[in-house]
């Protein structure tokens, strides 16, 4: 399909574990100052893991061109993140280290992810609390002035930092700030409501980006001697998801297209408390942070469809089943473990609310015990939250709450350089396939972000840059111009339908079959039935999709129709994807493979690996292509929460 | 060392917009001018309406005021020289930070709630505009004696210029105690913020005090206009009258 | 429940603007305005016509992108919420929706209800920021910042750069969201080496992107949907003389050095 190379060398360093990072640095050619100035790199998005990056490479001195779709970096998705982050710091003296990090890490992900890579994660964790510090990023602290921790998402110890509710907010202001500190130097050159169509692969590397300008509509090629993708994740393609609205896979998914593999698509992480949909208007989910788990109890009637209000249920007739099936960590059970309990309750027709699909998350016994005012400093502005949202009050009715499609693990291929298959692309934060394996922890994802765009990249990218030939690249190139040429005709293609169907109600139609097929639990039969369906939803959009016909400036519906077009040919990539992996693993549940008692059965054997697509052709099945993964230092353990 | 500070105002930027930005002066030192000049001119106000009020008193009371004032040259034209020019660096940062600010919204809302804003504060222009106007016929009036000269030139037994007469028969004349009380009713509007505002500007108003503030600054506001509204009320309804003797050219 | 809604439609920033009125109806009242707008989105698009614009992203009141005024009050009646956090509950059934973008010179319209707000971005980068290469910081508890400052901090840093205060304000000042991050990086120890001069230079790009002046009428912080606090202008107020005092003493000083 095209000129790149499909090898998977995922070039972890040698050497023990806890020395790979520091040996590989050390080896790690440098760009003389001289010649990082002369040496561009193009940035695409800048939520945590972009601005970070863009950022720390324009203060070594490169020139960077940072793309982002929205008006102002600091809008990106990433500001919603609530929780945390975490970082092995074992300031509360609880027994945390790099080591016990690294192997919560990897055991959540249900050992598929890279050891190496981890390790490393881990491993730069504590730096990216000194950097956010010394930035100003306002962390809680303890009434002696230092920084406060909590534990979040099922650790059994405290390494959670937090700046209230807000925390991926003040992460980003963070980054945003240096990044506005290398825009201001002349350093970083910032692209805003611009949107990525395509990457450029000239001569087997990647040299550079077609844009649309969302403002005047223009197509346009921006060349470098570097590609870093950071466009986050593709939970929307579920249509509802705790996502953004304008989060999309199509940065992804154009270099998919080109030829970088795309790893472990299927492997999407449902949240267990969000609020419910509350009717078909319904845009988006919105996310209640998991700590509210800490303090608040799940249930649901013992009884079917009781119609009864909370209140009045007598504790006899409740059922409290997380603390049921799971004693040992009760409420505070793993993500995946959690939304797909919620799930089977509602399932059985003892869900709650007026779609009948929500559980109780209830603060009555904590509020008794710590009073109303603890809880209220706790989480006063997720309670407010709720209540603007549903017009219910959580302090006197439980919250109900259901899982929602929340965090991407799969994402595109990288090496231990988190550089992708073709050489130039660096895929980082959320966007690549990442160290989360088949499941990532709550507070996980911004330390991964910034440990890429602060601490990884700046370095792996100056080794390929060093390496590389100095030759120039033209925008005037044959590639630039048939990759424009291109992208226009694929927004034509769409200008052109003249259906009467608003694309939403496409994305909506994919939605409601992936969260059934390829969601909480997966099944042979459904994925089969979805990748039937997948492509007769496609041919219905190319033929009855309705889009403004206006392609001289800002067109709003051209936008979203575009990543709706991307989102229905990616959806069955994640469908063959999770039809290949007949295991369960993590956040991915083939119903095939289950314990007598509902548990998650691993196939080691099989799959202990990284499964990575090739694409083969609008319509065409993808490739499959397989990195083995090789656990030297984690047990292959069965998860045990109970 | 203040005005040392004023030349300071602009530190260098960024962007290229602010190679245009005009004068060396920021908005917000703007502000602290508008602030202190307007304290000084506050100050004035009140001791002027407590000279005023000594009316009540009686001619010679006033009327030995007034003379004390005069036979003192240096300090009166001194805080003449110092009034004018409060007055005037007040007027013209007043007038720059308007445009500034009619400029920064050239096109109005179809529809606009002022949510919590005071009327007071949002017509701090125009109250100041009344102000202005006022002063200006007050001094013809007063001062000068043009609008009125025949009130003007009364001198009291004690020879002295007789003030308290002037302001007692100036009072008769229904419209401009009616001017007086119109403009002074600007005045307490004006007053009724800026008080407050001025504690807001100078840095020295918290979460605290804010509210409390301005309550106090809109009772202030209030003592002004009732203490300075009485004069020609007290002179129109007969409390104030002129010397029985009638005063003498 | 059915409304009547104006919207503010204007083709690009160079065009004349003016209200048009779309008929609403069968809505409930658990839609926020921008599902309403949604809804009338996708009939225009069905019927070829061209969808309002307005910018949106989290929808759950983070992200700061919603950004209208309805009917006079930006991000609307609600205390302490955005748009995107406005719900229908929120008015009568029957009632008039007059939605317009936030108006402000400083801020031109892009599209309808969309405007440009790249003006607060070179606000921060004059100076919102601490100077500090990755790589370079010291261990996150080298320095202890009390609770009640950390707190503060985080009170000013809370601003989602939305600019309805920039909306709300008579003279389209902008000086609640400036003043949120001077106070912010100035309460903090990490922010008190260039606390001087980063105020004078946000200021100063604060007026060369002709914001106006603050006259201390507080519908700013009356319609924030972060309730930033008025404190922080009377911080930014303080800091700038701080800063000007300061300078004056270490150059006198300076001269008096030099003799
Ligand atoms: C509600 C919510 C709460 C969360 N809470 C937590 C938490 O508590 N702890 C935690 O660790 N993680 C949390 N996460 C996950 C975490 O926030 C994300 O994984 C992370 O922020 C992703 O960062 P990113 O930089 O990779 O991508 P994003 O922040 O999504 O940024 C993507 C960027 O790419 C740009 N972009 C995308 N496509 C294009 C294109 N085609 N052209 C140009 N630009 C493009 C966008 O404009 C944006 O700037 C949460 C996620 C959600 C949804
Ligand atoms: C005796 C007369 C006056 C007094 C005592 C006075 C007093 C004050 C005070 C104390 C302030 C508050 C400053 C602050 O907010 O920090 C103020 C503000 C103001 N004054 Fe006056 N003033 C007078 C006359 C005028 C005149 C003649 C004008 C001219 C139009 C004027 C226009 C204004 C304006 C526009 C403001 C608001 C400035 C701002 O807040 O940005 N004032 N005044
Ligand atoms: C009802 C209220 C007032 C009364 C009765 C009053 C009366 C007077 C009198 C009698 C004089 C002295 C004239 C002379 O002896 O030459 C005077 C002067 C003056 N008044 Fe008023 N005044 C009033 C309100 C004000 C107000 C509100 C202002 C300002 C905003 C003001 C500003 C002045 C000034 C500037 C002078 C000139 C002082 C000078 O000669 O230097 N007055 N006023
Ligand atoms: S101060 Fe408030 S209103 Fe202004 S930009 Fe920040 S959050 Fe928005
Ligand atoms: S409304 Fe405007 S005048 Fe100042 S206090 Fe707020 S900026
Ligand atoms: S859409 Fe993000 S704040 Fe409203």
């Amino acid at each position: 399909m095209s000129d790149v190379d499909f090898r998977l060398d995922p070039r972890i360093p040698d050497g023990p574990l806890e020395h790979k990072w520091d040996l590989h640095r050390s080896g790690l050619k440098l760009v003389s100052p001289n010649n990082k100035r002369k040496r561009r790199v193009i940035v695409v998005g800048t939520g945590l893991a972009g601005a970070s990056a863009a950022a720390s490479l324009a203060e070594l001195g490169y020139q960077v061109d940072a793309f982002t779709f929205h008006d102002s970096p600091r809008r990106a998705h990433s500001i919603a993140a609530q929780g945390g982050i975490n970082a092995a710091k074992n300031y509360q003296n609880d027994g945390d280290n790099v080591w016990r990090l690294f192997h919560d890490t990897i055991k959540g992900g249900d050992f598929r992810s890279r050891e190496a890579n981890v390790y490393r994660l881990a491993q730069v964790s504590n730096s990216i609390i000194d950097q956010c510090v010394a930035q100003g990023v306002p962390f809680a602290r303890e009434y002696g002035g230092q920084l406060s921790n909590r534990s979040f998402g099922g650790a059994q110890v405290s390494r959670t930092f937090y700046c209230r509710g807000q925390t991926g907010q003040q992460l980003l202001l963070g980054a945003y700030s240096a990044l506005s500190r290398q825009v201001a130097s002349g350093r970083v050159c910032m692209h805003t409501r611009t949107e990525m169509m395509d990457l450029v692969i000239v001569d087997g590397r990647a040299h550079g980006i077609i844009t649309r300008n969302l403002v005047s509509g223009k197509i346009e090629p921006c060349v470098a001697d570097a590609v870093v993708l950071a466009t986050g994740g593709y939970s929307n393609v579920y249509y509802l998801s705790t996502n953004a609205k304008a989060s999309n896979v199509t940065a992804t998914f154009r270099a998919y297209k080109r030829g970088a593999g795309f790893a472990n698509p299927c492997f999407t992480q449902i949240h267990p408390t969000c609020i419910p949909a509350s009717g078909q208007h319904q845009s988006k989910l919105t996310l209640m942070s998991e700590s509210l788990r800490n303090d608040g109890r799940i249930w649901v009637p013992e009884g079917f469809s009781d119609e009864r209000a909370p209140n009045e249920i007598p504790e006899a007739e409740r059922d409290y089943y997380l603390e049921r099936k799971y004693p040992s960590f009760g409420n505070l059970a793993p993500r995946d473990i959690s939304s797909r309990a919620a799930k089977e309750v509602c399932d059985e027709g003892r869900g709650v609310g007026p779609t009948g699909r929500g559980v109780y998350l209830d603060f009555a016994a904590a509020i008794q015990r710590l009073g109303r005012d603890t809880i209220r400093g706790r989480y006063g502005n997720l309670f407010d939250m709720y209540r603007r949202i549903t017009g219910e009050d959580p302090y006197a009715t439980p919250m109900r709450i259901y899982p929602a499609p929340h965090y991407a693990m799969g994402g595109l291929w990288v090496d231990y350089n988190l550089m992708s298959n073709v050489p130039g692309l660096f895929v980082i934060g959320e966007s690549n396939f990442s160290d989360h394996g088949a499941n990532r922890l709550g507070a996980s994802a911004l330390m991964q972000g910034l440990a890429d765009g602060y601490f990884i990249l700046p370095y792996t990218i100056g080794d390929y840059l060093a390496r590389m030939p100095t030759a120039s690249t033209s925008p005037d190139g044959v590639e630039f111009k048939q990759a424009a040429t291109e992208t226009r005709a694929r927004i034509q293609r769409l200008l052109s339908g003249c259906g009467k169907r608003p694309a939403a109600s496409f994305h909506r139609e994919l939605g409601e079959l992936l969260i059934e097929t390829c969601g909480m639990s997966r099944s042979k039969e459904g994925l089969s039935e979805a990748l039937q369906s997948i492509p007769a939803i496609r041919d219905a959009f190319y033929r009855e999709v309705a889009v403004t016909a206006d392609d001289s400036g800002m067109n709003t519906a051209l936008e979203y129709t575009g990543r709706v077009a991307d989102f229905l040919e990616f959806a069955e990539v994640m469908c063959h994807d999770a039809l290949a992996r007949d295991e369960s693993c993590g956040a991915h549940f083939r119903i095939e493979h289950q314990t007598s008692d509902g548990e998650a059965v691993r196939d080691d054997e099989r799959f202990c690996n990284v499964s990575v697509w090739e694409f083969a052709g609008t319509g065409e099945a993808p490739t499959s292509h397989v990195e083995p993964l090789v656990m030297e230092h984690v047990q292959l353990a069965v998860r045990n929460y109970r | 060392m203040l005005s040392e500070i004023a030349s300071r105002i602009d530190a260098p930027t960024a962007s290229p917009n602010a190679a245009k930005s005009e004068l060396k002066l920021s908005s917000v030192n703007a502000k602290t001018w508008m602030a202190i000049t307007g304290s000084g001119l506050l100050l004035f106000v009140v001791v002027h309406m407590l000279g005023n009020l000594q009316i009540y008193l009686g001619q010679d009371s006033l009327n030995s005021y007034a003379k004390k004032l005069k036979s003192l040259p240096i300090l009166l034209w001194t805080a003449r020289i110092g009034l004018l020019a409060f007055f005037s660096v007040h007027f013209g940062l007043a007038i720059r930070l308007n445009r500034r600010n009619r400029l920064a919204r050239p096109q109005p809302y179809v529809i606009n709630d002022p949510v919590e804003t005071t009327l007071a504060s949002r017509t701090m222009f125009s109250s100041g505009l009344v102000i202005l106007a006022f002063v200006i016929y007050h001094l013809l009036h007063f001062t000068l004696g043009i609008t009125d000269p025949s009130i003007h030139k009364l001198v009291d037994q004690a020879g002295r210029h007789d003030v308290y007469s002037m302001v007692v028969l100036g009072f008769q004349n229904v419209y401009v105690s009616g001017a007086y009380i119109i403009a002074m009713i600007f005045l307490a509007l004006h007053l009724s913020h800026a008080s407050s505002s001025i504690l807001q500007t100078l840095g020295v108003s918290n979460r605290k005090t804010r509210n409390k503030l301005r309550l106090v600054g809109q009772a202030f506001a209030i003592v002004i206009l009732v203490g300075n509204v009485s004069i020609p009320i007290s002179a129109m309804l007969g409390f104030l009258s002129p010397p029985a003797g009638g005063a003498t050219p | 429940m059915d409304l009547k809604v104006h919207v503010w439609r204007q083709k690009s920033g160079n065009d004349q603007g003016g209200m048009i009125t779309y008929p609403a109806r069968n809505l409930t009242s658990d839609m926020s305005i921008l599902e309403l707008l949604d809804r009338i989105n996708e009939e225009l698009i069905t019927q070829g016509g061209d969808p309002i614009a307005f910018d949106h992203d989290c929808r759950e009141g983070i992200c700061g992108s919603c950004s209208m005024v309805i009917n006079g009050i930006p991000h609307g009646p609600e205390k302490a919420s955005t748009t995107c956090q406005t719900f229908l509950r929120s008015f009568r059934p029957g009632a008039d929706l007059y939605l317009e973008p936030f108006r402000a010179a400083a801020f031109p319209v892009v599209k309808d209800l969309m405007v440009d707000r790249s003006a607060l971005d070179r606000i921060i980068q004059a100076g919102g920021f601490v100077s500090v290469n990755t790589g370079a910081a010291p261990e996150g508890n080298a320095v202890a910042v009390a609770k009640m400052t950390a707190e503060d901090a985080m009170d000013a840093a809370s601003c989602i750069g939305c600019g309805a205060c920039v909306a709300a304000c008579k003279n389209a000042s902008a000086m609640l969201f400036t003043a949120a991050k001077v106070s912010h990086l100035a309460l903090l120890p990490q922010g008190n080496v260039e606390r001087g001069e980063r105020v004078l230079r946000m200021v100063a790009q604060m007026d060369a992107e002709k914001f106006g002046s603050c006259s201390n009428q507080g519908a700013c912080s009356a319609v924030c949907p972060k309730e930033i606090s008025l404190d922080w202008i009377a911080k930014l107020n303080r800091e700038a003389l701080r800063s000007q005092f300061q300078r004056s003493v270490t150059q006198a000083e300076g001269t008096v050095n030099q003799i």
